[in-house]
């Protein structure tokens, strides 16, 4: 549990930040450290440079800007979970960062850098592929978007590259018959830990039919995913139980369940269409 | 006049400031000038042998002072162990490796970073070869564990205790007969109890400095038992006991994990003689899981026959123990603490037989109850399984088999031991009236109604602890291997200073027991010197008399005693020089209130401080009565003491997920007259954390090849209070007859009591799916498993 050497920079504006990346091929970026740390401790990641962006002002706020809400890079699980935008536009993102860790890794932890962690049993990606987020990545030279379903690559590998900060993540506001939800089952069981499977959902519905939805899983395969064939399984129909449970029943098409110490592959398949089924039909009352 | 007895009531632990405000110093905290720090290399295999090791790299770092391998260390032998059977350990591994995480190699450099990387420069080459890992494979013998074992069967622990092997042969006879009779039912399971690790939260940590003037050695370590380390360390070193100084300061849990001497204690304090400098090895978490002892392991079938009616003809245990790679303090004796408590509370004939078998796995020992838990576990499973199968209530089956408490004191086991006091059932009628029972099968009944899966759980235990008997100081219960031969006394030292406070030093290795508290309540107690002017002192070699540490929930019970008996003679000479200050009659002297005072005339007193300033001027002392007022007492107890008690747990499964939720959790323990009922309380809270964590999440997994796959807290969950229910907690009292403070103990009790309860109510839960047995730990995949194979 004893890092390499390493170097280590704590820049107080975001141009510098972004410099140091673009200076140093070998550098990480370091929010929360929840997750960099134990894994540098562990001697899994060696970065020459560590680029610790804690006290650049101005990235701490969840903000209305008008068609979305945006949470930025520094904003912690915990109050992304009790944020009252985040729980009124993007209520399955909001439950995920509540469920995230314990109270002291929520406290330091941040949201983006979940998402940007990309671990394949993290909570809030699910939260923000069901929500559609948008992820604004900044590097030296200009900036970008990655719609979410483009984010999560594989196992703890972003769309981002390596000069890349995940600034904020951007959730588009909620409208009328819209809701989202999350549901795990935690590593210690209940809500608690990494989640061995999990589900968010997020649906909208107009004239008594779901118009709209998005799955996602997380858990159960080499990284958090979109289940297409559940969305659209639920499209169209009333949303009744019976229609959720006929959809959730589509969790594993396109998606490649892997097996772990928490879970046979049947076992984590069946997970799928349990959290599935639980997050729609949360998703549905939420409506 | 009131009284200033604190025995038995609640009072703040005195450790708590210093822990709470950070101003306690752990092994970590403490710095010396120039100290140099230790890492180790360490195998990735479980069977190797080793063909070469070259350091070369490592030692040409900058700041690198030195690289140890087993040629080094050679001549100071294996590392020693209280039950030498099996293996030892190597002090740094010997041409082989037999377990994942062994240390190959020792690197001393300026610091921590570069002893890592320079242990990472090491080049070993390994020649791998195949691992025992399980431990039916290991106990057939087709691989040896290690080329110097004759059998990978070390040993085995068969009872009734004290019987030849004609008459164990013939108890078993006995309850085989009973198997035949036409109105009896056979139940029986084989059931693993997993692996544990112990996960302390403070980390093992040592700092060695060798002084080549005195040639005498400081040691500090996060250890449970201070003295049997000084005696290792001069037993190996060839010197005398008075040339090794111990401290152990902080210890941040221990739960038998400490109570060991391992070999990078020994290796610390010959690389800071080699080096002329202290040196330093705090252990990594990732390292622990094998490093440290780990704790279970075993894989047994329980036997029970009875009748249909519930009386219980005979009981069986036989299976096999994991010993792991190499034996060191306990291992081997480890069964036999479940030995003495393998037929629980209960009057039935009991045949017993565990084997002790090596695996290329992190060597066991001690951790939180050590046997016992493993031994009840079997015990009170069985018991529910057979309540199942002829449809009785299961507390009416457990009343129906109780050593009746007209038997006590002193009753005898069906295993063959003197047990001292008991009264199980009322203990078990309280637990069912208090929390109205009935009340709980209604509830159970209505959950069912609406479809939930809830089920309810009962177990009863004993503990045996308060070591050792006297009658049983020969059997291994000593120090003698680390040059300390005792008989597991306890030992206190109760000293009143010339102004009339008192120091309590005893010879304990407390690891958030509370000791400070809960002895200067006794001493408190015994002398009426107010509570805040005692200091108790622990841990420290050179001032502590000899003591055998704490563990086994012994504490208490033992050097309590010792201490207790230390004040009360203390009390006798001080009521002498009190009598003759007072010019009354030395029987008329009574304490409290921080003087002595004249029975019937209130206006007669002298306060402790003229008392102590008297005896510290032998000048005005009466006639024939010596200086000072300190009193050394080692006590060794005549048995053990036996706690017990019966807990009820209520749990929730989701059967869609496998999910066990505790609704409650509720308990009726009896440790005797109780001194301090927060800290009892406390010791039931933690005991009963690790026995749920093992009952719902905790295994040290290994895969075929010996790695170990959850040594990190990433896949090990350890229990947290979110993870827990919010425990119900009474007691029955029964004091012991063994000491005076009719104390037993209550260390280990809910780690005992807890797995079962649990794993009892998940089975209840989902018993009309038809579920009989889950091993534990009951992680959802394995509940919802359960579920589908009952299902079919
Ligand atoms: C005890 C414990 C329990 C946990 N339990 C859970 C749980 O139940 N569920 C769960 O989902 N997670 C859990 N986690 C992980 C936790 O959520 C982490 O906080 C999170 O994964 C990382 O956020 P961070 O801000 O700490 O990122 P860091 O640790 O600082 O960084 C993590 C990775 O993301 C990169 N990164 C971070 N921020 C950015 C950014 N803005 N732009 C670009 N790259 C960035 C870093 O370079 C690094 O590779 C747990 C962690 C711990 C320690």
């Amino acid at each position: 549990m004893f890092p390499r050497q390493f170097d280590y920079v704590a820049p107080t504006s975001l141009d510098e930040a972004l410099q140091a990346l673009a200076d140093n091929p070998n550098a990480k970026v370091m929010s929360g450290g929840m997750s960099l740390i134990p894994l540098m401790k562990l001697r899994l990641f060696s970065p020459q440079l560590v680029v610790d962006i804690g006290r650049i002002p101005g990235l701490d706020g969840i903000s209305d800007d008008g068609d979305h809400i945006a949470v930025g890079a520094l904003v912690r699980h915990a109050q992304t979970a009790s944020d009252p935008l985040v729980a009124a536009n993007a209520a399955a993102l909001a439950q995920a960062a509540a469920w995230t860790g314990d109270a002291q890794v929520r406290n330091r932890g941040t949201t983006c850098g979940a998402l940007a962690h990309a671990d394949i049993a993290a909570d809030q990606p699910a939260g923000a592929l069901a929500c559609g987020a948008t992820m604004v990545a900044r590097s030296a030279s200009g900036s970008r978007e990655i719609a979410a379903a483009d984010f999560f690559v594989d196992t703890l590998t972003s769309a981002l590259n390596d000069d890349e900060i995940l600034v904020e993540v951007r959730l588009p506001k909620a409208g009328a018959g819209e809701g989202s939800a999350y549901d795990k089952l935690g590593r210690r069981g209940g809500h608690s830990d990494y989640a061995v499977a999990g589900a968010a959902a997020w649906v909208r519905k107009a004239n008594g039919t779901v118009a709209e939805a998005r799955v996602a899983l997380t858990g159960v395969g080499s990284k958090p995913t979109l289940a297409p064939a559940v969305a659209a399984a639920i499209v169209g129909t009333d949303g009744s139980a019976d229609a959720v449970v006929a959809a959730a029943e589509h969790a594993l098409e396109g998606v490649t369940v892997l097996e772990d110490l928490y879970g046979s592959e049947e076992y984590k398949a069946h997970l799928a269409k349990v959290y599935a089924r639980r997050a729609l039909t949360s998703a549905l009352d939420a409506v | 006049m009131s009284t200033t007895s604190v025995l038995g009531g609640i009072v703040r632990r005195r450790e708590d400031p210093a822990l709470i405000q950070g101003t306690g110093a752990y092994v970590d905290d403490i710095k010396l000038p120039g100290e140099l720090h230790a890492a180790f290399v360490r195998s990735p295999f479980a069977r190797a042998d080793i063909t070469s090791v070259d350091a070369s790299a490592a030692l040409a770092m900058d700041g690198v002072r030195a690289v140890y391998t087993i040629d080094d260390v050679r001549d100071l032998g294996p590392l020693l162990a209280q039950v030498p059977v099996g293996a030892l350990r190597p002090l740094l591994a010997d041409g082989a490796v037999h377990h994942v995480g062994e240390a190959v190699a020792m690197v001393v450099a300026d610091d921590r970073y570069v002893a890592q990387d320079a242990a990472d420069a090491v080049v070993v080459e390994y020649e791998p070869r195949e691992a025992v890992v399980t431990l039916k494979d290991s106990a057939s013998d087709r691989v040896k564990v290690n080329d110097s074992l004759e059998s990978n069967v070390l040993m085995s622990w068969a009872g009734p205790f004290g019987m030849e092997p004609d008459q164990i042969a013939e108890v078993k006879a006995g309850i085989d007969a009973g198997k035949a009779r036409d109105d009896v039912v056979v139940v029986s399971q084989e059931m693993t109890n997993q692996r544990l690790i112990p996960v302390a939260i403070e980390p093992r940590a040592v700092l060695a400095d060798y002084n080549a003037g005195y040639n005498s050695f400081n040691v500090w370590s996060s250890t449970q038992m201070p003295h049997a380390l000084a005696g290792a360390v001069a037993t190996m070193f060839g010197l005398p006991t008075t040339s090794v100084r111990v401290v152990a300061p902080e210890v941040g849990g221990g739960f038998g994990c400490k109570l060991n001497v391992y070999n990078d204690e020994i290796l610390v304090a010959f690389a800071s003689r080699h080096l002329g400098a202290p040196v330093r090895w705090t252990e990594s978490r990732r390292e622990a899981g094998n490093s440290t002892i780990q704790g279970r392991g075993w894989v047994a079938t329980a036997t029970l026959v009875g009748t249909r009616d519930g009386e219980i003809v005979g009981y069986e245990l036989e299976g096999l123990a994991d010993m792991g790679a190499y034996s060191q303090n306990f291992t081997v004796a480890i069964p036999f603490l479940g030995l003495f408590v393998g037929s629980g509370q209960y009057k039935m004939p009991t045949y017993w037989k565990i084997d002790c078998v090596a695996t290329n796995t992190a060597t066991t020992d001690a951790y939180r109850g050590a046997g016992r838990p493993e031994a009840i576990y079997y015990l009170e499973r069985i018991i529910d399984m057979y309540a199942r199968e002829i449809g009785l209530d299961p507390a009416e089956v457990r009343m129906k088999n109780f050593v009746p408490a007209a038997e006590f004191p002193a009753a005898t086991s069906p295993l063959g031991f003197a047990m001292d006091t008991g009264d199980y059932a009322t203990n078990l009628q309280a637990l069912l009236d208090h929390y109205d029972y009935a009340g709980w099968r209604a509830e159970q009944e209505a959950a069912r109604a609406e479809g939930r899966n809830v089920g309810i759980g009962l177990a009863s235990y004993v503990e045996v602890c308060g070591f050792a008997p006297a009658g049983l100081a020969d059997l291994g219960f000593s120090w003698s291997a680390y040059g300390l031969p005792t008989a597991f006394n306890g030992s206190g030292v109760v000293r009143v200073n010339p102004d009339g406070t008192a120091t309590v030093v005893i010879g304990t290795g407390p690891s958030g027991q509370g000791h400070q508290t809960t002895w200067a309540q006794i001493v408190s107690d015994q002398l009426g010197i107010p509570f805040e002017n005692i200091r108790v002192r622990h841990g420290d070699t050179a001032e502590s008399p000899m003591g055998v540490g704490t563990f086994g929930s012994r504490s208490a019970a033992v050097d309590g005693s010792a201490t207790y008996e230390a004040a009360a003679r203390v009390r006798e000479k001080a009521a002498k020089i009190a009598a003759h200050l007072l010019e009354a009659s030395e029987e008329d002297i009574v304490f409290a209130d921080g003087a002595a005072h004249v029975a019937g005339s209130p206006d007669s007193s002298v306060p402790w401080a003229d008392i102590a300033s008297v005896a510290y001027q032998p000048h005005k002392l009466p006639e024939g009565t010596e200086g000072g007022l300190e009193t050394h007492v080692v006590y060794s107890p005549a048995n053990a003491t036996w706690p017990f008690g019966s807990h009820l747990a209520m749990v929730e499964v989701d059967a869609d997920t496998g999910n066990v939720e505790i609704l409650r959790y509720a308990c009726m323990d009896d440790c005797g007259n109780v001194i301090n009922p927060m800290i009892v309380d406390g010791q039931i809270h933690g005991g009963l954390a690790q026995g749920i964590g093992q009952a719902l999440f905790e295994e040290a997994i290994y895969d075929e090849a010996g790695n170990l796959l959850s040594g990190s807290l990433v896949d090990y969950p350890i229990p947290t209070a979110g993870d827990l229910p919010a425990y119900e907690l009474a007691r029955t009292t029964t004091p012991t007859d063994i000491n005076a403070m009719g104390v037993k103990g209550i260390g280990e009790a809910g780690t005992i009591g807890a797995a079962q309860t649990v794993v009892n109510a998940v089975v209840d839960a989902l018993s009309p799916m038809g579920v009989r047995h889950i091993d534990m730990p009951l992680r959802p995949r394995k509940v919802w498993q359960a579920i589908q194979d009952a299902r079919g």
